[in-house]
């Protein structure tokens, strides 16, 4: 059974002003994003990750292109048209409305019956756990407390597509952390799509179905969060998602020989001359023994289950090893150490 | 930063004291005489014959008064309620569509009465409102309401545009994103945000045509005065301490409006 296609994003390209003012926030995009999926947009600031969800939305018309919606040409719809709804990031509550209006807010501009919107809200009310806030106004609540009206006032009127613009980043950690699992089970419970932007990658790799990185109005790679950190496609999205060390390299056979004149047994896929190495600090382990790639090492940061070890290898280049704390066995700064890489795990990029 | 040097402070300059004294003095004691003399039990507006409270009845029963009032309470009403009208519509068209050509060239057009000096507006009003009158053959109150309507719009026009760009477009952004139509979009968010705005501007506008004399005194016609033209129609005449009573009781309404216009300004958001 193949998945139904939410939105499909053909050749979007959006262009700001004129001329020499002309800003290029999306190059050209395309993605198809699946019924009931939980999909984030990844990516530095100013990438395009906003400008791609307001043309989704309808406030902004893409440049070229074309956006559809379960199947229908969407690009010139006004947003009241549309069945999309938006978690925005500066949440956007209307002030002069309680909770509950705000959140009946959409079914009412629907027409729907006052006792059909009666009872959406205190189904979303309950979902979102604010039932006992009904009644006041948003400057009375909570930056998390309005965080989730403005959760349920978007999925009150059972949007076939929910955008979440950065809506964690003004939470603190823990606040954060509990709306991360909250966000999760209000997507699975609703099976509503989700396209949730952030820069955050770790909030991206614990909360996707598939993640879409971004940089400088491109998409770079989709895929699931697996495949984006073991199969980065370019250095880029090696480096944005999680820590990586770069190692170059030149081709011989069906190895890799680095800078120290050492051979890796990589995974080649029809590569050739000069490469480089993305190699995750985890995928490093070191010998007491001085056994495989001589380095020594020049700085150590204790986090708790983990250590951090810089290393300095033979040819002067830096490499940073995560090794578990328990199994480190007493090595200190200074100590010469033996590095192996799991070489199997290990992805070429060109370089 | 102990030492640091003191910024310069106009207070300090030498007389200062002795000009800001001066300068309250007459702007205010000219009003505290004029209230004072209200009071007057004798018949002049300047000697003192003791305290009494007579020239308001004068007042409350001349029945020259009471149109008078009535004329000015009815123009102020309809000017106010159409200058806000309109310019609330004009400060939507300058603040919500972003920077368009021509938007100086618009600016200058809704604020050309505070530029345009008074009397040559009543003049120009003069001329054009009587082939009018002549065509027509309508002589009523409307012409005093256009003509107050008109100037009254930048007065109107400035809290609502001062309103709306201290206003958040992410709250229309969201309503259009929950379905509302733009008419929807106005009706539920915008004008409800905008309300002290717009009642700010309605009061300014009300006050201004209530006090307003050269534009009234050239475009109304015979039997038509308003308030503030029939006690200049006085002033040619034996002053009395009833024009005292009438100026008061203008003052203690003007201050009354304001102060409500302030409180509704300051409690925005
Ligand atoms: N209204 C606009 N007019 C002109 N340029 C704009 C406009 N909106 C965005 N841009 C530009 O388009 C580019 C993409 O902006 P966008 O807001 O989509 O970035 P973003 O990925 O959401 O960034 P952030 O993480 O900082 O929110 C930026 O270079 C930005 O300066
Ligand atoms: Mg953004």
């Amino acid at each position: 059974m193949t998945k139904q296609i939410a939105i499909d994003a053909r050749n979007v390209g959006k262009i700001y002003g004129v001329g020499v003012h002309a800003v290029t926030a999306l190059g050209d995009v395309s993605i198809a994003i699946e019924q009931g999926e939980f999909f984030t947009l990844l990516g530095p600031s100013g990438c395009g990750k906003t400008t791609l969800l307001r043309c989704i939305a309808g406030f902004e018309t893409p440049t070229s292109g074309s956006i559809h919606l379960s199947g229908r040409d969407i690009t010139y719809t006004p947003p009241n048209e549309r069945p999309v709804n938006t978690v925005f990031q500066s949440y956007a509550l209307f002030p002069h409305l309680s909770v509950a209006d705000n959140i009946g807010f959409g079914l009412k501009m629907q027409g729907k019956p006052a006792k059909e919107v009666k009872a959406a809200v205190e189904r979303v009310l309950a979902l979102v756990k604010l039932e006992d806030f009904a009644k006041r106004l948003p400057q009375q609540l909570s930056g998390g407390q309005q965080q989730r009206v403005a959760l349920a006032r978007a999925l009150a009127p059972q949007p076939e597509v929910l955008l979440l613009d950065e809506p964690l980043s003004a939470l603190d950690l823990k606040l954060r952390k509990e709306m991360q699992s909250e966000l999760k089970r209000l997507q699975t419970e609703t099976g509503i799509t989700f396209i949730f932007v952030t820069h955050d990658q770790e909030e991206a790799l614990t909360m996707s179905d598939r993640i879409a990185v971004m940089s400088a109005g491109e998409l770079l790679q989709v895929g699931t969060p697996h495949d984006i950190y073991d199969r980065p496609v370019n250095r880029f999205v090696a480096d944005f998602i999680g820590e990586t060390n770069f190692v170059e390299g030149t081709v011989e056979g069906s190895a890799v020989r680095i800078g120290t004149g050492d051979l890796l047994d990589v995974t080649l896929d029809g590569h050739s001359g000069g490469v480089t190495l993305a190699v995750r600090p985890e995928q490093v382990s070191l010998r007491a023994d001085g056994s495989g790639i001589a380095a020594q090492i020049v700085a150590a940061t204790y986090l708790g289950t983990d250590t951090h070890y810089t290393l300095e290898l033979g040819d002067k280049s830096l490499l940073v090893a995560r090794i578990q704390s328990n199994s480190a066995g007493g090595m200190r700064v200074g100590d010469a150490v033996g590095l192996h890489i799991d070489a199997g795990a290990v992805q070429v990029l060109s370089a | 930063m102990a030492d640091k040097k003191r910024a310069f402070d106009v207070t300090t300059l030498p007389g200062f004291t002795a000009i800001a004294i001066t300068a309250f003095v007459l702007l205010y004691a000219p009003i505290i005489t004029l209230v004072f003399y209200s009071f007057n039990g004798g018949n002049s507006v300047n000697q003192w014959g003791g305290f009494s409270l007579q020239w308001y009845v004068v007042a409350w029963n001349n029945e020259a008064v009471q149109d008078a009032t009535a004329r000015s309470l009815i123009i102020a009403v309809w000017a106010a309620v159409i200058s806000t009208a309109l310019a609330t519509m004009a400060a939507l068209g300058t603040t919500r569509r972003g920077k368009f050509k021509g938007q100086t060239v618009i600016y200058i057009i809704i604020n050309q009465p505070l530029m345009v000096p008074e009397i040559v507006t009543a003049v120009a009003l003069l001329i054009f409102f009587s082939s009018v009158k002549i065509a027509t053959g309508y002589s009523g109150l409307g012409y005093l309401i256009l003509a107050h309507s008109a100037f009254c719009i930048p007065f109107a026009y400035l809290p609502i545009k001062a309103r709306l760009e201290g206003m958040d477009t992410a709250m229309e952004t969201a309503a259009a994103d929950l379905y509302a139509t733009p008419w929807q979009t106005f009706r539920y968010v915008t004008l409800p945000l905008l309300l002290p705005g717009v009642i700010a501007g309605a009061m300014l506008a009300f006050i201004i045509s209530l006090d307003n004399v050269i534009i009234t005194e050239f475009v109304k016609s015979a039997g038509q005065d308003t308030l503030p033209t029939y006690m200049l129609g006085q002033l040619r005449r034996a002053l009395t301490p009833e024009v005292n009573a009438i100026s008061t009781a203008l003052l203690a309404l003007t201050v009354l409006i304001l102060t409500v216009f302030f409180i509704v300004t300051k409690k925005r958001d």
